[in-house]
This record gives C-alpha cells, structure tokens and sequence, in this order.
C-alpha cells in the first residue's frame, strides 16, 4: 500500500448527517485498523508520544493493533488515559500526537486518534475493561467536577488504592463530555457514560446534584467527613457576552445555554421535557470548537446556520476536522466579521445582527494578527436567533468559599505546574479552572499530574513512605 | 433519587411537597431556591424553598400546575421519589446576613402575591425565630386561592389579606392593601420583601417607592443549570447584566429593568403551550411549524 496515505475512515454522508444527530465518523474496523497500523513506523524516539499531553505509548499500541491483539492494545492506553473513546474523538490530534508524526513531514500522519478510537470501543462492546488497582490504603479524598480532569484525577487516585469520591453540580456526571460536546462528535449513552462506568467500576464513588461552595463547603467535608485532599476540577463554565446593545432579546443564548439544552436535557428529542429556541436562520458569534459545535447542532435542529467570526479562516482556533465537516454540512461562515448590535422587533425578539466588517493588523504580543474594523462597512443579517460562543471563565464559587485559595486575574486557580498543588496545601487542582477553557486531553493531562501530585503528599503526610 | 414524605393539596392545583435530601436541608437558608428534575426525560424547575427541616433532613417545595411538568409532578404521591434535586442555589436572603440591631431598627413589610406567598413563609419564620416578627400582605385572586394564612400567621406579627374580588378580607390588589396600610391604618414600613408573579411585583414596588421605602423581589426568570453556566437567567440590574441564579434571586427592586425580564420569562410561551395542548387533546396541530418559526 501508499504509505503517504492514510486509510480513510467511514461517515456519514454530509447530506444525511446534517438532519440528524447521530455520530459522524464511523470509525474504523478491524480490518481498516490493522492496515493503518502497519504505517507506523515505530520510531526509536516517537515523537508522537512527546506530543500526547498524556504520554501514552503510540507505538506501543498500535503494534499490538497491527498484530490484531486489541485487547494488549487497550491495556497499554489505559496505563495513561483513563478516556480513550473520548479522546480518540475529540482530541485536536493534527497539533497533538498527529502533528507531530514523522510520517507528516512527507504525507499523512498515522491516524493515532482513530486507532485509540478503535480499540476503547471494540474493547466496550467486547465487554473487557481494566480495571486493576493496588490494595485499599482507607485515605479518604474528594474530586470536584466529573469532567475530563475530575474523571482522570479520580481514576488515577482509585488505581492507587485511595477511597474517592467525585462530588457533581449537575445531574449527571461528565462535564462538557455530556453537556457541551454534541451527540453527533461523542455519543453520550455509548461512550460517555460507560467511560463513566470504567471509573466507577475502579470503585470510585459519585455524588451529583452537590454544588461545592452551596450544598457543602470543602471545609466541611475536611472537618467533617475526613476528607484528606481534595483535586478541583470545576472548569470554566461560566459564560462570556460581548456586552453589545440587545444582547438580551429573546433569543440570544449563550452556547452553553444552547448546548446544554441540545446536549445534556436532548431538547432535539420531542420526548424530552426541555423546550430549545431555534427560528429559520441562527447566527453563532465565535470560532472556536464551541462555535462549531452550536452552528452544527442549529444546522440540525433545521435551521439555516452561519458562524460569525472576526479573524480569518486561517485562525478559527476549532479543530480543522470540525470546521471541514461544518463547510461540508452547509454551515455559512462569515469571517472577518464582528457583531456590533444585535437589532430587535417591537416585540422584543431577534431580527438580525448588525455587524462590521473587519481587517487583520499588525501581530499582537501573542503573535496573532489583530483585527481591526474597516469603518463604515456595516452590514446586517437577517436572523431570529444568536448564539453567543465567546469563551467562558471558571465560576467563583468554590475560590471564594474555600480559605487559602489563590486565583489570578482571570479568575484561575494559582497551582504548582509540576505538583498541581494549590496555594492551600492539601488541594490540588487541574483543567479549566487553572488553565481556563482549554482541551479535552489538556484537562486530562492536568488531571494525571495533579493525582500523581497528591498521592507523593498523602503518602509523605499519611503513609511515611 | 429524593423521596417524598408528605404531600399536601393547599388549594386547587397548589401542591406542597416535603422531599428528602439531607445535605441540601442542612446547608439551605431563607431565600434561596432549588432546582428538581422528576424523572430521567424530565426538564429542570426551579422553584424557592418554603421550608427547611435540618432535624429530618427535607426541604419543602410549593407549586402550581401551570403545565406539563407541573401537571406530572402533582401525580407523584408520599413514597415516590424526584430524580434530582439540587440545592441551596442563588444567595441567601441579606435578612441572614444582617445581625440582631440592624434587625431591630427594621419594620419589615413582606407582600406576597399567590403562591407567592410560600416562598415568602421562610423568610416571615426566620425572623419571628430571630424575635423580629415582621408583617405581611397576602393578595390573592379570590378566597379559594388563598394559601397558607394560618401557617402564615403563627410566624408573623400581622397578616393582612386581600382578594382582587373582594370574597375574602381586603377587596383589592396588594398595592391598595399597601396603600390603605400606611395612609389609613399608621403603619411605617423602613424595608418590603415583595414575592409573587413578575407584573405584581413590578407594581408594588413602584408603589413602596413612592414612599421611599426600600424594596426587594424576588426574581423567577427561565433557568436551566441554576449555577451560573448558561446566563439563561441573565436580568438586567441597573446598568449591568446579571445572572439571577448566582447574583440574586433577590435584587433591588428599584434598579430591576421588568419589562425586559417579563419579556424574556414568555420566551417559552408558546412551547409550553402547545405542550399542554398536546396532552389535552393529542397532537392535533403540525408542531414543526408553530415549535420552529412561530415560537414567537
């Protein structure tokens, strides 16, 4: 075979697609995965590993993927990530583990994503999961959040013998896995929640519906019920707005009100309770992953779906196979374009977004070109519902109803890079609430840090070891 | 899952609901709301705490059936359970945070408006349990809708009802009642607690201001998550955007933007009709049209 060319993988076709919210990608069988498999050229010094946030062993796995053996496979990820459907999924892998794949300086990269894809669920549906830990140690510790990090954190902290227990804020656990990314990237029933089981099964306990900071303080939980430490992987859930006039007609959402009803209350099935805001054209405002993810899902809910965005295409920070896969399904994308009013009916509903078009300036301090509008080239589009995906910031509560812990002017948790420890010893922290929004797999690799943090202190604190 | 341990019908179509949940009961304070789901396709309602038992561990909920989900939540009895619960959610009412003098110096007025009147019932029986006994108006469409005066009057120092028709005490809307109270009957008032449907309590706060006394509502705008995620709960509060489920519920009620919130509480309107419609008389009517495009 071509060894510059990747085996393609299966899809839904676009027209089918963008009328339903099943998954996309149909990933791999065996037979495909075996012969991309043989691409690899298992480098001495894989560059691919390096590149993984968890350093899993790509090589390692992808042999025994080539040798057919995708249960050996499976046990070498699970070493170093405990969501390997998810990440197989959602991962950026063409600036991870992909891009820098040696065999992508004169081709295509191994499809490292779709192979880690392959074998988390063909292990699923073959029932196998690994599960092995060291022996009960009786020290009690708490996770806050059961997002990426949460879930890595306390996967990582059970397989050490720790007694976890995972305290959620909403009805069900997972994070942006369940309510921010939809069904047609990562299905929720199949993959999200049994990667949720995996953790469980490693003993791991759940409590949803608690609100650290409302329901419960950590205090309490240290002077009360024998806490040790405690891991904070709250993310940045809360939502940014421009602040431009009529941001509060009816029908202006931010994302993550949008993809929460969609995602986490399937408000795109008639049978579920939650009622969702859709009219004939939707404008989402951003370029980010969020962004595609709400154009995407108001495509599907029947919409006609444009992306405003202020930056080139060049710079849409949403991961290549995203912005690809939303041109193909027909979302319109404005670029170089930036709301300046959102105009309003008499009757306080939304009839279009007033916006300017824009040009890129000199590069900023972070290297990106800056850009500026053109005056006088205002333009409107004519909508009845916009989406607001500008990024979001971690929510305050549990900084500002936890003594000793330190936040920066983002509103992020201060840690120790290296440990994850906060500047209150004892709780660590990872993921969004330190980094603000950011990855999957970077949420993930801060989750493994700080587990690892925390269990050197416990041991050094609890076990004299 | 959260069990139910008793039931009460207060008046046609007004249900009270004590539910087991034991952290939530004991972390709760006047003020503050919760948000419930009933079961695995059930969407999530927030609704004000109008009781707290820490010794027994359950929070007592008061609602209307205005819909669908309402209308299922009545069917549930004593021994059945709410999936979800989570609470204590939005800021606890400032009345908390204040100490004994602060409280003495206040006369403390409540005017509840409907079921309104539950979620004013707390608030009235932590003051009374802090020995500062406050007053309150109770207004109510009619007498058969009237709730919650006995409970009310064992907590408060006055309880004054009126009806829009006149079938039971005050005939009149709370604001005459307001009105009569100080210009008629010597009552000083130095703070009002209004809680009720949005429009009663846009107007009994223009009328408190006429007597410079300062007013705090009790805001009920559409939400979903409740803990400060989505913004679908985002009220204009003097010059800036809030989220009512974190920065309230409770704001002054001089500096709220009403119209624009009673606006963004029909949002829903038509979609919550047609789902009633739809259980009265079946699917009689092509919901793709009207559910879509005709939303508004």
């Amino acid at each position: 075979m071509d060894k510059k060319g990747r085996v393609p993988v299966r899809e839904q076709a676009p027209e089918v697609r963008a009328k339903n919210f099943e998954e996309v990608c149909y990933g791999y069988n065996r037979e495909e995965a075996m012969l991309e498999a043989t691409r690899c050229l298992n480098c001495k010094k894989p560059r691919c590993v390096s590149a993984c946030p968890v350093s899993i062993n790509i090589p390692e796995f992808i042999m025994h993927v080539k040798e057919g053996d995708v249960e050996a496979a499976g046990r070498t990820i699970a070493r170093d990530s405990a969501l390997p459907a998810v990440c197989g999924r959602v991962c950026p892998q063409e600036t991870q583990c992909e891009g820098s794949c040696i065999l992508g300086l004169r081709g295509e990269p191994v499809s490292i994503g779709k192979l880690e894809r392959f074998v988390a669920d063909t292990n699923r549906q073959q029932g196998i999961s690994f599960d092995e830990k060291e022996p009960a140690n009786g020290i009690k510790v708490g996770v806050v959040g059961s997002g990426p990090a949460g879930l890595t954190a306390a996967g990582d902290l059970a397989k050490k013998g720790y007694d976890v227990t995972i305290f959620e804020a909403l009805h069900e656990p997972g994070g942006v896995l369940v309510y921010g990314i939809p069904e047609f990237r990562l299905p929720k029933e199949e993959v999200v929640k049994s990667e949720v089981e995996g953790v469980k099964k490693l003993g791991v306990k759940l409590e949803t519906n608690v609100i650290i900071g409302r329901t419960v303080t950590l205090e309490e939980l240290i002077e009360e019920e024998g806490f040790k430490a405690f891991f904070i992987g709250s993310g940045a859930g809360l939502p940014k707005f421009m602040g431009i006039p009529g941001e509060n007609a009816n029908g202006v959402a931010s994302a993550n009100e949008f993809l929460t009803r969609n995602n986490l209350m399937k408000a795109y099935n008639p049978e579920s309770d939650t009622p969702v805001m859709i009219g004939k054209c939707c404008v989402t405002v951003g370029g980010g992953n969020v962004a595609m993810d709400a154009a995407r899902t108001a495509l599907r809910l029947g919409s006609e779906s444009h992306i405003v965005y202020r930056r080139s295409k060049e710079e849409l920070p949403a991961r290549a196979e995203e912005v690809h896969h939303a041109i193909e399904e027909g979302v319109k994308f404005d670029l170089l374009t930036n709301p300046v009013e959102i105009l309003v009916d008499e009757k306080g509903w939304v009839r279009g977004i007033r916006c300017i078009r824009m040009e890129l300036g000199e590069p900023d301090a972070s290297g990106r070109r800056r850009p500026q509008e053109i005056p006088g080239s205002e333009f409107d589009i004519e909508c009845d519902t916009v989406i607001m995906a500008l990024g979001t910031s971690p929510n305050p509560l549990i900084s500002s109803t936890t003594k000793g812990l330190e936040i920066n002017k983002h509103k992020c948790l201060i840690v120790n890079e290296e440990t994850g420890e906060t500047t209150r010893s004892g709780i660590f922290a990872g993921g969004d609430a330190v980094t603000g929004a950011a990855t999957v797999i970077l949420a993930m690799g801060a989750g493994k840090t700080a587990a690892a943090g925390m269990d050197r202190y416990l041991k050094e604190k609890y076990l004299n070891k | 899952m959260y069990k139910i341990v008793s039931k009460k019908i207060l008046a046609e179509g007004i249900y009270w609901m004590d539910i087991e949940a034991k952290r939530a009961a004991k972390a709760a304070q006047p003020g503050q709301f919760l948000i419930v789901r009933l079961d695995a396709k059930g969407e999530r309602i927030p609704l004000t705490v109008c009781d707290i038992d820490r010794e027994k561990g359950t929070l007592a909920i008061v609602y209307q059936v205005l819909g669908d989900s309402t209308r299922r939540m009545a069917a549930l009895e004593v021994g059945d359970s709410f999936h979800d619960v989570v609470c204590p959610l939005g800021r606890p009412s400032e009345l908390v945070d204040m100490s004994d003098e602060e409280l003495s110096k206040l006369n403390i007025l409540f005017i509840a408006g409907g079921v309104g009147t539950a979620p004013v019932y707390p608030q009235v029986k932590y003051l009374k349990e802090r020995g500062f006994p406050a007053d309150v108006i109770i207004g109510t469409k009619t007498k058969s809708t009237l709730i919650m005066e006995e409970e009310m009057k064992e907590v408060a120092k006055e309880v004054f009802v009126c009806t829009d028709d006149g079938t039971y005490g005050f005939h009149g809307m709370v604001t005459a009642m307001f009105d009569d109270l100080v210009k008629n009957r010597g009552k000083k008032y130095d703070l009002v607690v209004a809680i009720g449907p949005m429009i009663m309590m846009k107007f009994a706060a223009k009328e408190t201001a006429k007597h410079n006394i300062k007013t705090i509502v009790s805001l009920n705008p559409i939400m979903v998550d409740g803990t400060g995620m989505c913004g679908a709960c985002r009220v204009t509060v003097g010059d800036e955007v809030k989220f009512a489920c974190v920065d309230g519920p409770e704001f002054d009620a001089s500096l709220i933007n009403f119209d624009e919130a009673m606006r963004r509480q029909a949002m829903y309107k038509s979609q919550e009709g047609q789902k009633m419609l739809r259980y009265e008389e079946g699917n009689t009517f092509k919901s793709s049209e009207c559910a879509q495009g005709g939303a508004k």
